[in-house]
């Protein structure tokens, strides 16, 4: 193919994912929307104002930044490993292994749709955000790049789940039993700070950890952890995932005999 | 120039069925070309080996002379799949599934709409256009699925069991439009189930059967092959005995239905001469079966036994 019939390629796939996830946004776009606001209400609002400040901020204006990467990571995550492993389990995957594109458009192109799904839902929940508290932006670059990186590397990350999945329980079992756990153990509600120094030292094996403090840190200008170490780390991860997501690809693992 | 060229291709799944014992296969261009065999003979693992859906474990696989190892890209472009099961996404539109199609191999927007919509009036389906694909019926489904294996224009189209639980009507139109591509120069591989189809569509065939090629030939050449053919003759009146014919094996299969078995060696003017010399009257008379479908169980039946006694 040439490098403008991949062009092409690559926007019919991302096209198609946007088109996916917009059609059925009521299970896509107002999940989120609804769940971060009962966080604001009931974290930011009602315990918030007990709670005082965290890091020279109010804890509602302290826990934003966690709650819209939070929303960023699931959304990115959700959207590739539903939409990939449904498209193995229909067999629709066929369409693209009998076309002549090649398996890194595949994947990128899964990735991005992914990745616009968990930005744009990250932009519904900072806007949902102001009727609660003043937000603004420290640093623009640090913010964007951790918002791109991260949101590549969970879609990337749901792409591998989707590949391995056999079934649709499998695909629930890595946001339930580890996303969720990480992210509400990253520091969205706290500072790592806080805890104990043993808890502390473990908290930074956490790779959310870094992504959530990051982004912070570009809103608020606070972090826990170095941001420019985070950003590199982070960067690293997309890439290795990357590399495995297409091995995975090219080889066939779970989508051909 | 071959449109087909299949080289010592094996294929031995990872719980070690050998689907596939180094077959050869060349289909011509222009070629309408029959793949047939018993369920399980290896035909679709063939097919998904050309389309790229199972990998190979040895052999050459060439489109048009393109190897589809060494110049995946170009050799992928020119063949188009019509599967054996649905394998679009049920919830979308089939005007979308087709352009979506076409977007795959890197045809833009603009001309992907116009040659969806050229694809789908040809086969009568621009009217649901704007329908989800699971709300279409059967016939309709194996229609959508053509005209997405043709939308960026294949030179060969291998279509596996299309016909499959269409009524006879809709199989008789997809017929008629399969006649057509392929007099327009479009290359065609079907396998069927439905003997008479391929026998009355294909001028080529191969028959596989166990992972292996048994029969590779034209249809003229393979039904010349036919030393017996059984047929099945109604009388004008009822009968209680079998009338005595010399080099025919005649069964009574009920008063007033014969069936007679005629060899190649033997003429119907011999047979119907020697019934009206007993006053048999023959009202009507029909094959008891096609005759490929003759062709074809003897064949299939014979490569089990060798395999037997092997």
């Amino acid at each position: 193919m040439s490098p403008r019939e991949q062009w092409v390629a690559f926007l019919t796939i991302v096209t198609k994912e946007i088109r996916r996830f917009t059609r059925i946004w009521p299970q896509t776009l107002l999940p989120p929307a609804i769940t971060m606001s009962l966080y604001f209400v009931i974290f930011g609002n009602l315990i918030g104002s007990r709670v005082g400040e965290m890091g020279g901020f109010d804890y509602m204006q302290y826990i934003v930044p966690g709650l819209i990467m939070m929303s960023v990571i699931q959304n990115s995550y959700g959207n590739v490993v539903s939409s990939f492993f449904s498209t193995k389990f229909q067999h629709s995957i066929e369409e693209m292994l009998v076309s002549p594109m090649p398996s890194w458009i595949i994947l990128t192109g899964f990735v991005v749709g992914g990745m616009v799904r968990g930005m744009l839902v990250g932009v519904i929940v900072s806007l949902l955000s102001l009727f609660f508290t003043h937000l603004s932006m420290q640093h623009v670059f640090v913010t964007v790049v951790v918002v791109v990186l991260t949101a590549a590397l969970f879609a990337i990350g749901g792409f591998i789940n989707a590949i391995l999945a056999k079934k649709f329980d499998d695909i629930s079992i890595v946001p339930t039993f580890v996303l969720t756990p990480l992210t509400y153990l990253g520091g969205v509600f706290y500072s790592i700070d806080m805890l104990p120094e043993f808890w502390r030292t473990v908290s930074l094996a956490n790779p959310i950890v870094y992504m959530v403090n990051a982004f912070r840190y570009g809103v608020l200008g606070v972090s826990d952890v170095n941001v420019y170490a985070s950003l590199a780390t982070i960067a690293g991860f997309v890439a290795v995932f990357f590399v495995i997501a297409l091995w995975m690809l090219q080889r066939g693992t779970g989508i051909r005999h | 120039m071959s449109a087909l060229t299949i080289r010592n291709l094996t294929k031995t799944y990872a719980n070690g069925v050998q689907a596939l014992k180094g077959i050869d296969l060349e289909v011509q261009q222009g070629d309408f070309f029959a793949l047939l065999g018993p369920n399980g003979a290896g035909k679709s693992t063939t097919i998904g080996v050309i389309s790229s859906l199972v990998s190979k474990s040895e052999g050459e696989v060439s489109i048009f002379g393109h190897s589809l190892d060494a110049e995946r890209s170009i050799a992928k472009k020119k063949i188009g799949v019509v599967p054996q099961e649905f394998n679009f996404n049920q919830f979308e539109k089939v005007f979308d599934i087709v352009v979506t199609q076409a977007g795959f191999y890197g045809i833009p927007a603009p001309l992907a709409r116009e040659r969806a919509e050229k694809y789908l009036r040809q086969l009568g389906l621009w009217d649901k256009r704007d329908m989800q694909s699971r709300t279409l019926s059967g016939g309709m489904k194996r229609r959508l699925m053509i005209a997405r294996a043709l939308v960026h224009e294949p030179d060969l189209l291998i279509l596996d069991e299309p016909t499959a639980g269409v009524d006879i009507e809709l199989r008789r139109s997809m017929w008629d439009f399969l006649t057509r591509i392929n007099q327009e120069g479009k290359t065609i591989i079907l396998t069927t189930h439905y003997l008479e189809e391929a026998e009355s569509l294909c001028r080529n065939i191969a028959i596989i059967d166990h992972g292996t090629i048994v029969e590779n030939t034209s249809m003229r050449a393979l039904l010349e092959k036919l030393q017996v053919e059984t047929f099945i003759l109604d009388l004008a009146r009822p009968v209680e005995t079998v009338p005595a014919l010399d080099g025919f094996d005649v069964i009574l299969k009920d008063s007033q239905t014969l069936e007679v078995a005629v060899p190649k060696t033997q003429s119907l003017n011999t047979l119907f001469v020697a019934l009206a010399e007993q006053n048999f009257e023959v009202m009507s008379m029909r094959n008891k079966a096609n005759r490929l479908e003759e062709l074809f169980v003897r064949l299939v039946e014979k490569n089990l036994a060798g395999e037997a006694s092997a």
